[in-house]
């Protein structure tokens, strides 16, 4: 028991202590070095900003937040659908599942100014480009899981007479659960980047345009209060991410 | 016309997997074999001979390439969809998330339109009948190699089916536990009357559940001979691992087996 708690408060020790040394390095290290604070700012500097700023740079987290996570439902719910249709069908498959590869190996900044050419400059944009990017990591998981089952199960299900419906309910959707919540997990990181991709290109609001405007007028710690902002906004999708996990996914031990 | 005594029937029966050109290469071939309602048949043979083939054409996992087949009075098929054939696997074939309880109960999750009637059976039931009472809340990773394959017969045994077909099922278990759960099938054969068929490359495991013992023979799998052990029974269908005759009779099955072996 004793132990048990050492390592948890090891767990948590160590990582912290690690940040903090390395934000001491930093704190010290950048005026010693006279580097000027307008390209690298102090982290204590970040922090004020993000204290005296929080009101405006919460308000440009609005949409980056809207977009980011109107991205992760659309484009994962996409890639589930999709996927169930794959394994369902083999001529769609053989059809489709090339192009989307294919489709893939275009870089999102270079997709990107397509899509704000298409749809403009509203939000919609930059939740497709969110969507895109949460999109295929999901397919390519979901098409593997759901057809993990082993030969033995498919034999079972058919001494069972199980129709298809069955056999996707009662094996290749909770065979395929491991698989999709680790996709959901890149997805909730890569969907902010997504959000904030699209805001560079086209956007005067939001965390991406607050990070373009910032790099331009050197003004740094407040780019950093940005960038700090962004990096949280992923964890919190993380954390999302893995709470439903935890709650809906029974782990046998 | 389902005859009242005949559960299994086949006449010049070949099973064979299609290649990719859809030319079924047949695995066994040539088989006769009439079983009777509530006989307990174990099928021996190396490997390679189509002893699971068998299994899985009577399970109508399997289409027959040529020859009749015919499973309590109708097809194969008709016998799975009336949910009449349970099949238990060599891996016990358990779904890791769902509880041991939720195993059992699969099958009244799944193709309830197939089933001819309605079944209100208690899985507690069947899980005490393998030994099992207590168990129904765990997990099949908390389980025992042993215990899941109790698991996977009291599933097996909850749609009440008239023949039961195994496969290797405690092949992969120590010879005490095997000893162990050959005779609580065998308590379980006596007490429900099902037809039995059972796969085993043991030739004490045969001999000792087996009323009767089918030979397979390999390249081309084929049957080599049907021992019947019957006289040897007692009035209980047991018979005793070390007694004469089943000595006996597994010195003849070696010699069956190595007869074939060396002529593929």
């Amino acid at each position: 028991m004793n132990t048990l708690n050492k390592r948890r408060l090891g767990a948590v020790a160590l990582p912290v202590f690690g940040a903090a040394s390395i934000l001491l390095i930093w704190q010290f290290l950048v005026p010693a070095l006279g580097m000027p604070a307008y390209i690298l700012p102090t982290p204590l500097a970040v922090a004020a900003k993000l204290v005296t700023d929080w009101r405006f740079l919460l308000e440009n987290a609005r949409p980056t937040i809207i977009e980011s996570a109107l991205g992760f439902l659309f484009g994962n719910a996409v890639a589930i659908l999709l996927a169930i249709v794959f394994v369902h069908s083999r001529t769609i498959r053989g059809a489709y599942f090339p192009v989307v590869l294919v489709f893939n190996t275009i870089p999102i900044l270079a997709l990107a100014p397509i899509i704000i050419l298409i749809f403009g400059l509203g939000m919609l944009p930059k939740v497709i480009i969110a969507a895109v990017i949460c999109f295929f990591p999901t397919l390519v998981n979901m098409v593997r899981g759901l057809q993990l089952q082993s030969a033995n199960e498919m034999e079972l299900m058919r001494v069972l007479s199980a129709n298809r419906v069955e056999v996707f309910l009662h094996l290749r959707l909770p065979r395929s659960v491991p698989l999709l919540f680790a996709s959901l997990r890149i997805a909730a990181t890569s969907c902010v980047i997504g959000a904030i991709v699209g805001e560079w290109i086209g956007s005067n609001q939001g965390l991406g345009a607050l990070i373009i405007q910032s790099t331009f007028n050197y003004q740094s710690d407040r780019l950093f209060a940005a960038v700090f902002i962004a990096s949280a906004l992923g964890l919190i999708f993380y954390g999302l991410v893995a709470a439903v996990e935890h709650r809906f996914v029974r782990r046998p031990r | 016309m389902t005859s009242p005594i005949i559960a299994i029937e086949a006449a010049g029966l070949a099973v064979g997997y299609p290649d990719e050109s859809g030319a079924v290469a047949p695995v066994l071939q040539g088989v006769d074999l009439s079983v009777a309602r509530g006989e307990f048949l174990t099928i021996l043979g190396p490997s390679g001979c189509g002893k699971s083939t068998l299994l899985r054409a009577v399970a109508d996992l399997l289409p027959p390439s040529s020859g009749k087949l015919s499973v309590l009075g109708g097809t194969a098929e008709q016998a799975r969809r009336r949910r009449k054939v349970a099949f238990v696997f060599q891996d016990a074939t358990l779904l890791p998330w769902r509880t041991v309880r939720q195993n059992v109960e699969l099958p009244l999750k799944i193709g309830r339109g197939a089933i001819e009637t309605p079944i209100e059976t208690d899985a507690e039931e069947w899980l005490a009948l393998v030994g099992l009472a207590g168990f129904a809340d765990r997990y099949p990773n908390q389980l025992s190699g042993g215990q899941r394959q109790r698991v996977a017969i009291a599933r097996a045994l909850l749609c009440n089916p008239s023949i039961l077909l195994l496969d290797e099922p405690f092949g992969a278990l120590d010879e005490i536990t095997r000893d162990r759960l050959n005779d609580e099938l065998l308590a379980i054969w006596r007490r429900t009357g099902t037809t039995i068929l059972f796969v085993t490359h043991s030739i004490m495991e045969a001999v000792y559940l087996g009323g009767r013992v089918m030979v397979l023979a390999a390249h081309p799998g084929r049957v080599q001979e049907i021992l019947d052990l019957s006289a040897m029974k007692d009035a209980d269908g047991r018979s005793a691992r070390e007694a004469p005759e089943a000595i006996a009779a597994m010195v003849h099955l070696r010699g069956l087996l190595a007869a074939g072996a060396s002529a593929s």
